[in-house]
């Protein structure tokens, strides 16, 4: 830990502005700027009226402010009244496909994360015969972009019946994926044997083990893994765009192209999209502030030796 | 992908040889149970893993590659056609546009990047080791590619986006960034680099934190340059980080389609008519799954290139920390 290395150095140097130090700390300004204020924009937008948007396109605070494109996401206006407001009037349900959106990516994260806890133990603890030439083979499927098998997938949930449904949005990396196999097993095979051995010799099981004490043990890697799957899922476009036909199974991100294909011909309805957009948004800002500060406060201790 | 994880992302899917030898030690101690290996639990704790493998990732990949031979529209069973599909895909200038164009949108895209993504990194290691800002950087990388891309459009926007009042402020032409033939691939990966930098600056940020600090405050008391150490120290070490992390945003980069999607549709006139973009119409548009098949076999074998060049470039650049 560098950081502490400093404070703790008897011959600390004191760190003296430097034009290099300001520059540096320039560049780093203008790199959070760059990062935060797009989505200051988006609310912005979002609490603002068309009229006034094309009126003032350059203020910094919201214009006409209104809630009225948040009624519009969330298909709370009636069409008249969204189309007097620059709406589309397409009627489109947000609040639907944030529950879509958390079952589906709730689904995925859940039964992946599990089942490939599981056959990562089983590839790093267990001894059986063929494991290497099987975990070869899953350490192949790493090699198979996911774009590859989007259309062969199609075709085999359309066979199975379950296109238009959340089950087939999930289905394809419901059970696996190989990144998260060998993550896994990489921790696994880093658990110290004598651990596991004491436990066998109190009588428990390779079950019990499993599920006593490796998972708790795993709980990092499990929440940093299951986080990255989350975020993953949750912004997944290009699958449920297939799949997915009607209002039942539709996600957010599918609703969300949807909603800017629907512009109105006098112009966008950028109060409504941003709005939408926003709900589309929040949930992963929510979702990482909960779990930032165990995540990205362990990047710091990662590769020291 | 290692955030958390105790290895540096350059022990990325390379296989390794623990594991096999470590059992024998402890053979001798075995249960009886042991001893006939754990056949049967393992076949049961593997059972769902290995169905999903099979089922959603061996046979697509299979039966892609079948489906490339064919003539197949969804209605009626797959007709063998033989290389027709390739023949087609050789002589369609579509196609070559379109590969062009996911080219030209890859080198800016990995260019601009990982220059970037270093820069970021190599702040956060050496001027300050804020977690705040960790998580800030990080940001863009919770939004999907949808969202990504409806912002910027909308920032963008030619007459009411306040990237174009700022243009015009300082007193140019306003720029239809994306809806130009000229501007709008580099927009949407620079789009794109929003969306992805901060999340590449931490996949090499946790291969800098394995550089010990003594080499800096050696170098320091030699009296080295900041400049200087970063060229003799950092870029050496991180060589083979830097290495893995490239192949991986390439092979990322290729497969973009989201954000064309949602902002240029393709358009105009097919200047941002991505690979992905093309199979997807051929497949869903005009329903020719046999040629969008071709074509992402196509892909595929650009890829596996790529990969194979990752070994070679890994196993040339060991780093010296061992």
């Amino acid at each position: 830990m560098a950081a502490v290395a400093d404070t703790t150095t008897v011959r600390r140097v004191r760190r003296r502005i430097t034009p290099g130090r300001a520059v540096a700390w320039a560049v780093m300004a203008a790199i959070v700027l760059l990062t935060m204020l797009p989505f200051y924009w988006i609310l912005r937008t979002a609490l603002s009226s068309n009229d006034a948007l094309a009126a003032h396109p350059g203020d910094i605070l919201p214009v006409g402010a209104t809630t009225g494109g948040f009624e519009r996401a969330l298909g709370l206006q009636s069409a008249e009244e969204a189309i007097a407001q620059g709406g589309s009037g397409g009627g489109l349900e947000f609040w639907r496909y944030l529950v879509n959106s958390v079952v589906v990516s709730t689904l995925i994260t859940v039964c992946q994360i599990f089942f490939s806890a599981m056959a990562a133990y089983a590839f790093a603890r267990l001894r059986w015969r063929g494991r290497e030439a099987v975990f070869g083979l899953f350490l192949a499927g790493l090699m198979v972009p996911a774009i590859f098998t989007l259309l062969p997938n199609f075709v085999l949930v359309k066979q199975l019946g379950l296109v238009d449904s959340l089950l087939g949005v999930a289905l394809p990396t419901m059970f696996m994926t190989p990144f998260a196999v060998f993550f896994l097993r990489q921790f696994f095979m880093n658990v110290p044997r004598e651990v596991e051995e004491a436990a066998l010799l109190d009588g428990a099981g390779k079950v019990r083990i499993f599920f006593r004490l490796m998972l708790p043990m795993a709980s990092t890697p499990l929440l940093t893994l299951g986080l990255l799957t989350y975020i993953t899922a949750w912004n997944d476009y290009f699958w449920p765009l297939m799949v997915s036909y009607s209002d039942s199974s539709r996600v957010l991100t599918v609703a969300l192209a949807i909603f800017r294909a629907q512009t109105p011909q006098t112009g966008y309805d950028w109060s409504g999209l941003m709005a939408a957009t926003l709900i589309a948004a929040l949930p992963m800002l929510v979702l990482f502030g909960c779990f930032a500060r165990r995540i990205v406060g362990s990047i710091s201790f990662t590769g020291i030796k | 992908m290692t955030i958390a994880s105790s290895s540096p992302p350059s022990r990325l899917p390379l296989g390794d040889a623990k594991g096999a030898g470590t059992d024998r030690r402890t053979a001798r101690r075995a249960t009886a149970r042991e001893e006939h290996g754990d056949g049967r639990l393992a076949a049961v704790f593997i059972a769902p893993a290995l169905l999903g493998f099979l089922v959603f990732l061996l046979w697509p990949t299979l039966r892609g590659v079948y489906l490339s031979f064919t003539r197949f529209n969804l209605l009626t069973p797959a007709e063998w056609v033989g290389l027709d599909n390739y023949v087609r895909m050789v002589h369609d200038p579509i196609f070559w546009d379109s590969m062009g164009v996911t080219v030209e949108y890859v080198v800016i895209n990995i260019g601009v990047q990982t220059v970037s993504a270093l820069a970021v990194a190599v702040l956060l290691q050496r001027l300050t080791q804020s977690a705040v800002l960790r998580g800030i950087v990080l940001t863009p990388y919770l939004m999907s590619n949808v969202v990504a891309g409806i912002v910027w459009l909308w920032i963008l926007d030619t007459q009411l986006g306040i990237g174009n009042e700022i243009v015009a402020g300082l007193g140019f032409d306003r720029i239809p960034f994306l809806a130009d033939e000229t501007w709008a691939i580099p927009t949407i990966a620079l789009i794109n680099v929003w969306r992805h930098v901060g999340y590449t600056a931490l996949l090499l940020f946790a291969g800098l934190m394995a550089i010990p600090n003594d080499m800096y405050e050696a170098a320091k008391v030699d009296g080295a340059s900041e400049w200087r150490m970063f060229w003799r120290i950092t870029m050496p070490l991180l060589r083979p980080v830097l290495a893995v992390v490239l192949i991986m945003t390439v092979i990322g980069s290729f497969q973009v389609f989201d954000t064309v999607a949602v902002t240029t549709a393709g358009g105009p006139a097919n200047a941002t008519n991505v690979l992905q973009f093309y199979i997807y119409g051929a497949a869903f548009g005009r329903f020719q799954f046999g040629y969008a098949s071709a074509m992402s076999v196509a892909l595929l074998v650009v890829l596996s290139a790529i990969t194979v060049l990752q070994y070679r470039l890994t196993r040339a650049g060991q780093s010296d920390l061992g």
